[in-house]
């Protein structure tokens, strides 16, 4: 059924009573054309994306345990492309234009808000680093606008920018088609999208194991039985490695954790993205009023989806210097995510050494807002077999011969992210 | 948080201590190229044990090797590690 103003007062008059599930609760066949790993944002639209743009339709996604319910959940759901490298506007730019239609396009409301993602700068060079990135930008036909400390006070008449202010602030970039979206909406709509198109979603379906016979894989070992496929895609992020492994890969990879937590709703206070990379704080406000807060990464290998307090302690303390008012707020809960992080930063989209079996992730901590981009690009290379130019850099070998992509400019090391 | 026990200073609390890298991503002068590459940038990434490289970076500086469960943060062993350890 179609989502619509009319199927709304319809079954409204009816009670919602009515509604028809959204996607089905199919068993899994023998064989597939193509077997996603992983039931997440990414995996999903990357089945939506085979089945609409390719007409690749005999498409199986296994998920362990329930969709979305892994990182797509556990973000802080912002989106942006405020970049600095082409590489990475050409891929973060492919996404948010997706996110500009996603609603449309799946017949979902994904309620993307295109709110403005703002960079603080606190000091001359964070103003000379911001001005450069929104140079960069620009060159690549993406939107950036620096503001001086004014503009930025108007924007935000909450945010403390006193001289006295424990980080003053100098002015910002606004990147003013960023915002932020509701991230279960985008797991639901996909894979309502998906599903409608005849791609079986089965969850609680974990794999346990890889059928490959002389350097090709023919299948998947499932908690539900055996599965064959001509082609498989791994988008499993925080598990790459254990998935993996099972097709005795060793990937550039660790997994690390991200925590993010929420205040008790509150009326509407900050209506902007606000983000600081020199302190390394984000604050937004959700569309049910709680003001969302994440920080840095706790920086060491870890599965445990558990983070430790001094690194909330960390970023709460900075939130309330930039903002004073969020001092009397109450934290509901605090949660954490299991990152993938590749040692440049970011991700991979890329063929395996096994024939068939193709991989998506290295997303560091910020694979939310390229959702709807990495599923296109993935589906691009499961359906042809190569790459898209725009995925063609992020090579999963690119640390052997040299290209590493290190956004940040900081080296090869995950933890220093 | 985790409660590491450094053999110089006793239990100290984790946010006193950076993570560097796995044992198996130590390099040493004499690696050839490939295992060079082999060991910086590969990863087991372990669900489970796994032999760290930690330092004590605000407390005694010295460089210690845990072992430790990367799903319970169990820590089983801890060594000094170095040239006089």
């Amino acid at each position: 059924m179609k989502y619509s103003a009319l199927s709304l007062l319809r079954a409204g008059l009816g009670g919602h009573k009515d509604w028809p599930r959204a996607w089905r609760d199919p068993e899994p066949k023998s064989h597939y054309d193509v077997i996603l790993i992983g039931g997440g944002g990414h995996g999903l639209t990357t089945a939506f994306y085979l089945a609409a743009a390719h007409g690749v339709k005999n498409v199986a996604v296994l998920e362990r345990s329930w969709i979305g319910g892994g990182n797509t959940g556990r973000n802080t759901t912002i989106v942006r492309s405020n970049y600095r490298l082409p590489q990475l506007h050409a891929l973060m730019e492919l996404s948010l234009k997706r996110w500009e239609g996603m609603s449309d396009e799946i017949n979902y409301n994904v309620m993307f808000s295109q709110r403005g993602a703002l960079f603080l700068g606190h000091s001359d060079s964070d103003m000379l680093q911001l001005a450069q990135k929104g140079d960069a930008m620009r060159a690549d036909g993406i939107d950036a606008e620096l503001m001086t400390r004014d503009q930025v006070a108007r924007l935000i008449p909450l945010l403390d920018v006193s001289a006295g202010a424990r980080y003053p602030v100098q002015g910002g970039l606004i990147q003013r088609r960023g915002g932020t979206a509701r991230h279960d909406a985008v797991a639901w709509g996909y894979a309502r999208a998906a599903d409608r198109l005849g791609v079986d979603i089965i969850q609680n379906c974990e794999v346990t194991g890889m059928d490959i016979t002389s350097g090709r894989i023919t299948g998947v070992q499932t908690t539900r039985g055996a599965i064959g496929a001509d082609r498989v895609g791994i988008a499993v992020a925080g598990n790459s490695g254990r998935v993996a492994a099972m097709a005795d890969l060793k990937l550039p990879i660790e997994s690390h954790l991200l925590q993010a937590f929420v205040s008790e709703p509150v009326k509407p206070m900050i209506d902007t993205v606000i983000m600081t990379q020199s302190l390394h704080c984000y604050i937004s406000q959700s569309d049910k009023g709680e003001i969302v807060l994440g920080g840095d990464p706790d920086a060491y290998p870890t599965y445990s989806q558990r983070g430790a307090p001094h690194i909330i302690e960390k970023a709460a303390a900075e939130a309330l210097a930039l903002v004073p008012a969020l001092s009397r707020l109450r934290m509901l809960r605090s949660w954490a995510g299991t990152t993938d992080m590749s040692f440049d930063g970011s991700p991979f989209i890329d063929a395996t050494p096994v024939e068939g079996l193709y991989f998506n992730g290295g997303w560091c901590y910020g694979g939310f807002k390229a959702t709807p981009g990495s599923g296109w690009l993935f589906a691009h290379l499961l359906a042809r077999g190569e790459s898209h130019p725009v995925a063609a850099p992020f090579r999963l070998d690119r640390f052997e011969t040299g290209h590493t992509m290190d956004e940040p400019g900081v080296g090869p090391m995950p933890q220093n992210r | 948080m985790m409660l590491i026990p450094c053999p110089h200073c006793g239990p100290r609390a984790h946010a006193e201590f950076t993570f560097d890298r796995p044992v198996e991503a130590i390099t040493r002068p004499d690696d050839t190229a490939d295992a060079l590459v082999r060991n910086l940038f590969s990863r087991d990434n372990p669900r489970g044990h796994s032999r760290e490289l930690w330092r004590h970076t605000y407390g005694c500086r010295a460089w210690i090797a845990l072992t430790r469960d990367t799903a319970t943060h169990a820590i089983t062993d801890v060594q000094a590690w170095g040239a006089k350890a």
